[in-house]
């Protein structure tokens, strides 16, 4: 097999120190029905370090309490930890205030507050909502709610065989009627980095606003949505190390303040009658109710670790565990990647002769190897490629060479089964 | 590989590569879809009867091995049987895959070929490929109209 061949050169230009991060990650270290586990499922939720859990537990054990109301000395710890993580997420994605940064459950929440709150507000029959055809369904669904709502009318940009957004067809959609363009950073079926800075320039030429769906790109790459220049952009705890139930919309703070709010409840307020109520300040006036406290530090703790490790070191190893990860099962006869843009990071979909992906999912399962396999909530690109379902290993930074080659190797074995 | 070859057996292979009874019946008495959100499996079944007896079954559609060695098997059980032995088999058959303690070696002998699916139990996520076809039937006796969902 030619991975052999390469695997040298690249090992030797590996900068982190891949075994003391993976000390880092409890969970790495077991065995899955007697072998040692290969987690290649980072796309749909990666893994968590010490550092983040032993944040959750303290939390927990020394300083639970609600926050923003009590006086108590609980309370402010607990107030204070919430509002460090908060700045921690604005230096994260460099946003100008921590106004502009609100705490979310992921995501699917950020995207439905945007639709719900600005595009609900905004936007009137006959205006145009542009997405594209490799998004997630949570980039699709609300908009598409939002439409019926509205009479608003979706456009959608297409995308070519490599699985790169069609450019040209962006900019024949955009027009007077365009009141959104919402867009992901990075396919999560397809591994795809979309030029999200022409594709906010190009909206921007016709006074349309931006989101964008970072789900996939914060655990990858550095985000700076000042540079950026779009209006929002939401992300998920639990893609970036951190817990589960934790996500942040970043929206820009002229368009936060005139928005309605989103959910009514507690904290969101400044005084309530029961004639009517006066809205809290940014970004409070979109966080109603108790939120994820702990999970909410957790995510500022997991930030913390990815930069210690650095986002460019960590791009440099996943890029290089890519191009090893690619030549190595490009040579499995009867293999097909489906999404093969050039721009793209360490998500590898493919297909296999004769081989139906949920089987290639047993298989490797049985031999310690978790990927996924479906339709990664993005039907629309299975339609598009003609496939039910692909199968889809998603590299981190804590994955190694060695388990590329255990994929390989169960690869080798799905075909041996179905000989 | 031991307990891989429990679930693929040369037979799932055999039939999930050659599916017997493939293709659509222009003339069938029943229809019924049958579809796993999940995973994208889609199958059609199509029944003939002859008074109550399954004059020819038919399905075509894609899925995992798994779902369509099921339908390959299951079609081929069916063929020939009434609907009270068809009704029999279904209950034998769900019995056994959902690992039932009560189903005994009678079930076992009735079901013939298809024990090579009971290998699916181990595999608690691939039970529903298995039965997706055999609830589809089901519903095509039943002359259900609704798409047959695991779900």
């Amino acid at each position: 097999m030619n991975s052999e061949n390469i695997a040298p050169k690249i090992r030797a230009a590996a900068a982190p120190d891949i075994e003391a991060i993976r000390a880092d990650f409890p969970i790495l270290q077991q065995q899955v029905y007697g072998k040692p586990l290969v987690y290649l499922d980072n796309a749909a939720t990666s893994q968590k370090p010490a550092k983040v859990i032993e944040t959750l537990d303290s939390y927990y054990r020394e300083y639970n309490a609600n926050i923003h109301r009590g006086i108590h000395f609980l309370s402010e710890r607990a107030t204070s930890a919430y509002e460090d993580a908060r700045e921690k997420v604005r230096l994260f994605m460099n946003a100008a205030s921590t106004r502009e940064i609100i705490f979310v459950r992921g995501t699917t929440e950020g995207i439905n507050l945007v639709a719900q709150s600005y595009g609900r507000s905004r936007l009137q029959a006959g205006d145009e909502i542009i997405i594209s055809e490799m998004e997630h369904h949570s980039n699709i669904v609300p908009w598409q709610i939002l439409c019926k709502q509205t009479g608003a009318v979706l456009k959608v940009i297409p995308i070519n065989d490599a699985g790169e957004l069609i450019l040209e067809e962006y900019e024949r959609l955009l027009g007077p009627k365009t009141r959104l363009v919402a867009v992901g950073h990075i396919s999560n079926a397809l591994g795809t980095i979309n030029p999200v800075e022409q594709i906010i320039a190009m909206a921007h030429r016709h006074g349309a606003v931006v989101l964008i769906d970072g789900a996939q790109a914060a655990p990858h790459m550095t985000i700076d949505v000042q540079a950026l220049g779009c209006e929002f952009y939401a992300f998920s705890g639990h893609k970036l190390f951190g817990p589960t139930g934790t996500g942040v919309l970043y929206g820009r703070q002229s368009l936060l303040e005139t928005m309605p709010p989103y959910h009514g409840g507690g904290d969101m307020i400044k005084k309530v009658t029961l004639a009517e109520t006066t809205y809290n300040d940014l970004p409070y006036k979109f966080e109603a109710g108790t939120p994820h406290i702990a999970g909410v530090i957790g995510l500022g703790a997991a930030i913390d670790y990815v930069q210690g490790i650095g986002l460019h070191a960590i791009a440099a190893h996943e890029n290089e565990l890519l191009a090893y990860a690619v030549s190595a099962i490009r040579d499995i006869p009867g293999l097909k990647f489906i999404g093969t843009a050039r721009e793209r990071v360490s998500i590898v979909s493919f297909i296999m002769d004769g081989i139906h992906p949920h089987d290639i999912g047993t298989i490797l399962d049985r031999q310690g190897i978790a990927i996924r396999t479906g339709h990664h909530c993005a039907m629309p690109v299975m339609d598009h490629f003609h496939v039910p379902a692909t199968a889809r290993a998603s590299i981190a930074f804590y994955n190694t060479f060695a388990e590329i080659d255990r994929l390989v190797q169960g690869l080798e074995k799905c075909r041996e089964v179905f000989r | 590989m031991f307990d891989l070859r429990d679930l693929y057996q040369e037979v799932i292979v055999d039939h999930n590569r050659n599916p017997r009874n493939f293709g659509n019946m222009d003339d069938a008495d029943r229809t019924a879809e049958g579809f796993n959100p999940l995973c994208g499996d889609r199958l059609n079944l199509y029944l003939k009867l002859d008074g109550d007896r399954i004059a020819d079954v038919r399905f075509d559609g894609g899925g995992c091995a798994i779902s369509v060695a099921s339908a390959s098997l299951m079609t081929d059980a069916m063929k020939g049987k009434t609907l009270a032995e068809a009704e029999q088999l279904f209950s034998d058959f769900h019995r056994l895959i959902t690992g039932d303690q009560s189903a005994g070696l009678d079930q076992a002998e009735r079901l013939g070929k298809l024990t090579a699916l009971l290998g699916v139990k181990a595999y608690p996520t691939r039970v529903k490929c298995a039965t997706l076809c055999w609830h589809t039937l089901r519903s095509a006796l039943e002359g259900r109209e609704t798409v047959v969902s695991t779900e």
